[in-house]
């Protein structure tokens, strides 16, 4: 047995050992221990090393409010993991621990030389020192932050663990399965309603399941057999789900919480593999009762940060629920009642324990009991340092004065190996107010209370500022009776008996007798603030707590000020002298402990990440060499190299056998809307910036659709089908927020037209034919089609069959090259591709991806919706003057295309470039100027597409420039890293201007 | 996250509806009738109460319809939902 395992407990099975390493040694702790209470029962209290000064560390805590045992779990990279409490991790076999933030050793530590220059490394100390100069911030100030910052190593491999997600509703949701949590969910199962009960523990019962004390007592029995009675009454009901292991992430709004659940952390590591390491619960509550607890509080005075320094309600639990003792020469310093419980017990199992208490005397049951046991206390004195640099050797005190403002008489030095601390105790309001309720100000105490106004939600229990066990019971069993609506609730006629605190007293800053910009006084201990550092930041004007909060990043850690809050509020107060229910409280921002990434996202990782659309052609592209480019959810084919072929070489290639004899490209991705109905030309009208009423049945017509500002929103061909009956194409991207658009206009400005539209772009697949010689491949395919100019024009359609199979035929073109469009319905996609590759092969028919695509429509000055415009590009600005009707009376944007604004000539507008060297190639994104020498440079435009083009053997760009429309010709300069290129306005038509290829 | 009682469906979560502004500006009959004033205070213009505000809402991943939601923006109380050209309640 460990020295320090003193007492059997029936929390921990002490005929099983469990064997774990902690900075590589092995050590034995039990089922049943957490990683902290195994290394204390090995005498280990230094566990970490502190954020900023490097000091040592020990553990603090025994819960999720742990600022300092923060360990690196598991040494393999794919595995590792950061930040975990140890207070929280349970033991398993073969569970790896490291101390963090420490080097080269937890013992031997060289940032702790942090701790003896701390004098100049106040608040805000990196945010006055890392200003100036510049230069130095590169070279000197980033690599020494960088190799000093940072809690724990990332893991460098994606996390192999299986994380879940699950939908829960549930009549009432009970968080916390303390004793007033186990009440509520009684009371709210026993009448029929359907409850779930979480507990972030393993083990049901709160504190008061190891509450061991005479003076604690609810219907004749220690509070803690009462307790485990009706543990085990209430795993006997049937409509109540109990989910140990799992703590709550966040309460939004409308009783929608997220919980976590660990399901194989706490086994042995050969049980972890193949089972769901953590579920995210997403729980829909009709009603939900918090029982969140509360968290003791610190005491802060001068060294308060030793190793061995506990929170005397952990000592209590490490000793009566693990069995282990933190120390064997105790002091207990508290402000008030609930620490007597902890000297009790640590008297009555036989260790030395006296009390420092700055309450001038209390005489409750509990104090009682201390005295009469024959515990040496201090009244109305107060801790002013404590001694031992790894771990706690002694402490000094001294007297308060009347009024506690000041220490007085001699000072008085003890010997110690723990050091218990108790502040009072903050009721975790993190629930209440995360749902948006509000807290009050309690001052007889000094604690947050919910102000609880919603119907659908209460608190009870200590985090409702419920500290006495009488009062928890019963206040409990009527709050939730009266909330549930319930007369019989089983807990009405309960006796509690139990001691009460009579004599309160709060000081948030402890006096010293020098003067505190020599003192240590820890707020916030795993970020290193001080005391001295908040009075600092008072001094220098910050006056609101959240600035206070960041300028001296207290509450700032993983443990998100759990401990620190309340402290520096009350400081703040105090310094600037104003009333703390005033000053109110920082937000409490989900999630209350740290999530893994793996459980945000559950499922949704690797190829589940996102929903990938694929054409009914895709494995032709990919058994044909494809290299696949992401548009919105579609991979599209982007080119497809031959043999060795890069990105550059594949489209030139691809280009010039496009214009030379015959290109392929796979168009199926581009949005189809299905219109229909006997307002459908009237629509079309509405929507588009042209004409639509005249178009024949069976021709196509390009139109533009804008904005209401006035901006270019999205393009494409829609071909009449039949008098009341259109095909939209929209650009691929844009298909889902068109259809969403026009849908909105039609349900709510037009509901009188007569229009229904249905999404087709999964519907249909499109092989688009261009090229000189694809008139011939069509024939080939279509051997009974006359595709003449006269029976078959430019922008018309035609129904046709190829192997029995019915398809569409469009003229339609975005090369500039005479083209055909064939649509078939997607299952026949593949088949129809492997009919025009078969039928152009004797013309070199080359497939070709998106990239040449742009290439051959940039060469015609055809724009992309999207990448030559960016929602402030009118129809007028890309000098598309021709598309937009002067009849109309109105369409949408219209107006706007007559605003002062939109009227400026020095709008940016599409212009072509060219570049003094035709090889030069000018990246898309890059700025444009017209003096060089102007400072500060004026940019007045950027390019927005650039290519190599093989068809006219040099470089062209379409681009935005202010007033471009008025400066063909003109000489103007692209500014790169390392030079400047030189350029020439031009028309943004770069091949056959004439258009006489459309039809050649 | 909200529960929104969909008028042709019932109650949903919210993450199946996507939220469209402010409700009842009515789009001009005649645009060109409108000085630049004018066009912009229908165009740009929005209330953004803190408080009781009436909004347009879409079951984008449901029935697909348009409806108008009562909202108080303040604690997200919804008060009211209402199809499209539905008189608004008073609150
Ligand atoms: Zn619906």
């Amino acid at each position: 047995m460990n020295k320090y395992r003193i007492n059997k407990t029936r929390f921990v099975d002490q005929t099983k050992t469990v064997s774990f390493t902690f900075d590589g040694k092995k050590y034995h702790g039990f089922e049943g221990d957490t990683l902290a209470s195994a290394l204390l029962s090995n005498g280990i209290h230094l566990i970490g090393r502190s954020f900023k000064y490097h000091r040592p560390r020990g553990i603090m805590s025994c819960g999720s409010e742990e600022p300092n045992a923060i360990c690196q779990i598991n040494d393999n990279t794919d595995l590792t993991e950061p930040n975990v409490r140890a207070t929280e991790i349970e033991l398993y076999e073969g569970l790896k621990a490291f101390s963090q933030n420490c080097w080269p050793s937890l013992n031997f530590d060289i940032g702790g030389i942090n701790n003896l220059i701390s004098p100049f490394i106040p608040a805000g100390f990196y945010y006055k020192t890392f200003m100036w100069p510049k230069s130095f911030w590169k070279k000197i100030y980033e690599p020494l932050i960088r190799l000093s910052a940072g809690l724990g190593k990332s893991p460098t491999q994606p996390d192999p663990d299986i994380y879940d997600h699950k939908h829960e509703h549930c009549d009432v949701l009970v968080i916390g399965g303390g004793i007033s949590g186990i009440i509520s969910a009684k009371i709210a199962a026993k009448n029929n309603l359907k409850t779930i009960l979480i507990e972030d523990k393993n083990i049901l019962g709160g504190s008061t399941i190891y509450q061991n004390n005479k003076n604690f007592i609810i219907d004749n029995q220690k509070s803690n057999e009462w307790l485990m009675n009706e543990i085990s009454e209430l795993e006997k009901l049937d409509n109540l789900i109990i989910k140990t292991r799992t703590s709550l992430a966040a309460f939004h709004n409308y009783n929608y919480l997220l919980a976590k659940e660990n399901i194989s952390d706490h086994l042995p590591l050969d049980k972890k593999n193949g089972s769901i390491r953590q579920r995210l619960w997403k729980i829909r509550a009709d009603k939900v009762i918090v029982a969140a607890g509360a968290i003791e509080r610190p005491l802060i005075f001068n060294n308060n940060d030793r190793p061995g320094i506990i929170l005397a309600n952990s000592v209590k639990k490490y000793l009566d629920f693990y069995g282990v003792s933190t120390g064997l020469n105790n002091i207990i310093f508290t402000n008030n009642d609930s620490a007597y419980e902890t000297a009790v017990s640590l008297f009555e199992k036989g260790i030395s324990v006296k009390i420092v208490d700055i309450r001038k005397k209390s005489s409750s049951n509990i104090v009682k009991n201390a005295e009469d046991l024959g515990i040496k206390i201090y009244w109305n004195s107060t801790v002013v340092n404590t001694f031992g640099y790894k771990k706690i050797k002694s402490i000094e005190i001294m007297n308060l004065s009347e009024d506690g403002s000041n220490v007085t008489g001699n000072k008085h030095k003890i010997q110690c190996d723990c050091l218990s601390i108790s502040g009072g105790w903050t009721p975790m309001v993190h629930m209440h107010t995360q749902s948006g309720g509000k807290l009050d100000f309690r001052e007889i105490d000094q604690v947050f209370v919910p102000n609880e106004k919603s119907e659908n939600h209460i608190n009870v229990g200590s985090c409702n500022g419920d500290f006495e066990l009488e009062e928890i019971v019963k206040n409990t069993n009527y709050k939730v009776k009266k909330f549930l609506n319930i007369n019989e609730g089983g807990f009405d006629k309960i006796s509690v008996l139990c001691s009460k605190e009579s004599e309160k007293k709060n000081i948030w800053l402890l006096p010293n007798t020098i003067s505190e910009s020599k003192t240590k006084s820890f707020i916030d201990f795993q970020n290193d603030s001080t005391a001295k550092d908040i009075k600092l930041a008072l001094r220098e004007g910050f006056k609101s707590i959240e600035h206070v909060k960041r300028y001296t990043t207290t509450g700032m850690a993983t443990d998100q000020g759990k401990l620190s809050n309340m402290h520096a509020l009350g400081i703040i107060a105090d310094t600037a002298g104003v009333k703390m229910g005033t000053l109110g409280t920082t937000t409490f921002r989900p999630p209350f402990t740290p999530l893994t990434f793996g459980a945000i996202v559950g499922r949704s990782v690797g190829k589940f990440f996102d929903i990938v659309r694929k054409t009914s052609i895709h494995e032709w592209h990919v058994q044909n060499n494809a290299k696949f480019e992401n548009v919105g959810q579609w991979k599209r084919p982007w080119y497809y190299p031959i043999n060795n072929e890069n990105l550059h070489e594949a489209v030139q290639r691809e280009s010039k056998a496009a214009r030379d004899s015959a290109g392929i490209l796979d168009a199926s991705t581009l949005g189809k809307i299905d219109i229909q109905g006997t307002d459908a030309s009237e629509f079309l009208n509405r929507v588009y910036t042209n004409a639509w009423s005249k178009l024949g049945i069976g021709k196509c017509r390009y139109g533009l659709m804008l904005n209401e500002d006035g901006m270019v929103y999205d393009d494409g061909v829609t071909t009449r089908l039949g008098e009341n009956h259109y095909l939209m194409t929209t650009t691929t991207g844009g298909a889902a927020n068109v259809l969403s658009k026009l849908e909105d206009y039609l349900q709510t400005e037009w509901p009188e037209l007569d229009v229904y539209l249905t999404s087709v772009t999964d519907h249909y697949s499109t092989a688009s034919i261009c090229g000189p010689n694809s008139k011939k491949i069509l024939n080939k395919l279509f051997p009974n089609k006359d595709f003449s100019d006269e029976a078959f024009p430019h922008m018309s359609y035609q129904d046709a069959i190829i192997d029995k199979i019915e398809c569409r035929i469009m003229r339609i073109s975005f090369t500039g090259e005479l083209s055909y469009e064939i649509n078939v319905e997607s299952k026949y996609g593949k088949s129809l591709w492997e009919n025009c590759i078969a039928a152009g092969e004797e013309y070199k028919i080359t497939p070709y991806g998106t990239e040449t695509m742009h290439l051959l429509r940039a060469e015609k000055g055809f724009i992309i919706v999207g990448q030559d415009t960016d929602g402030t590009m009118t129809p007028i600005d890309l000098q598309m003057d021709w598309i937009v009707s002067k009849k109309k009376y109105d369409f949408i944007g219209k107006r706007s295309l007559y605003r002062s604004d939109t009227m400026r000539e020095d709008r940016k507008q599409l212009v072509g470039l060219l570049t003094d060297d035709p090889n030069e190639i000018l990246e898309e994104g890059a700025q444009i100027v017209s003096e060089l020498d102007k400072k500060p440079v004026e940019m007045i435009g950027h390019v927005t597409s650039s290519y190599f083009s093989p068809n006219l053997n040099k470089s062209i760009a379409l681009a935005v420039v202010k007033g471009g429309k008025k400066m063909n010709g003109q000489k103007l300069f692209v500014p790169m890293e390392n030079k400047n290129i030189n350029v020439t306005v031009s028309d943004f038509i770069f091949f056959d201007k004439e258009n006489k290829r459309i039809n050649a | 996250m909200f529960v929104i009682n969909c008028p042709y469906c019932g109650e949903r979560d919210q993450s199946e509806f996507s939220c469209g502004g402010e409700a009842h500006i009515v789009r001009p009959k005649q645009p060109t009738e409108l000085s630049d004033d004018e066009w912009a205070e229908y165009l740009f213009m929005r209330k953004n109460i803190k408080g009781v505000q009436f909004e347009r809402w879409n079951h984008a991943h449901g029935c697909r319809k348009w409806f108008n939601m009562v909202r108080d923006t303040s604690n997200d109380k919804i008060h009211a939902v209402y199809k499209m050209g539905e008189k608004p309640p008073v609150i």
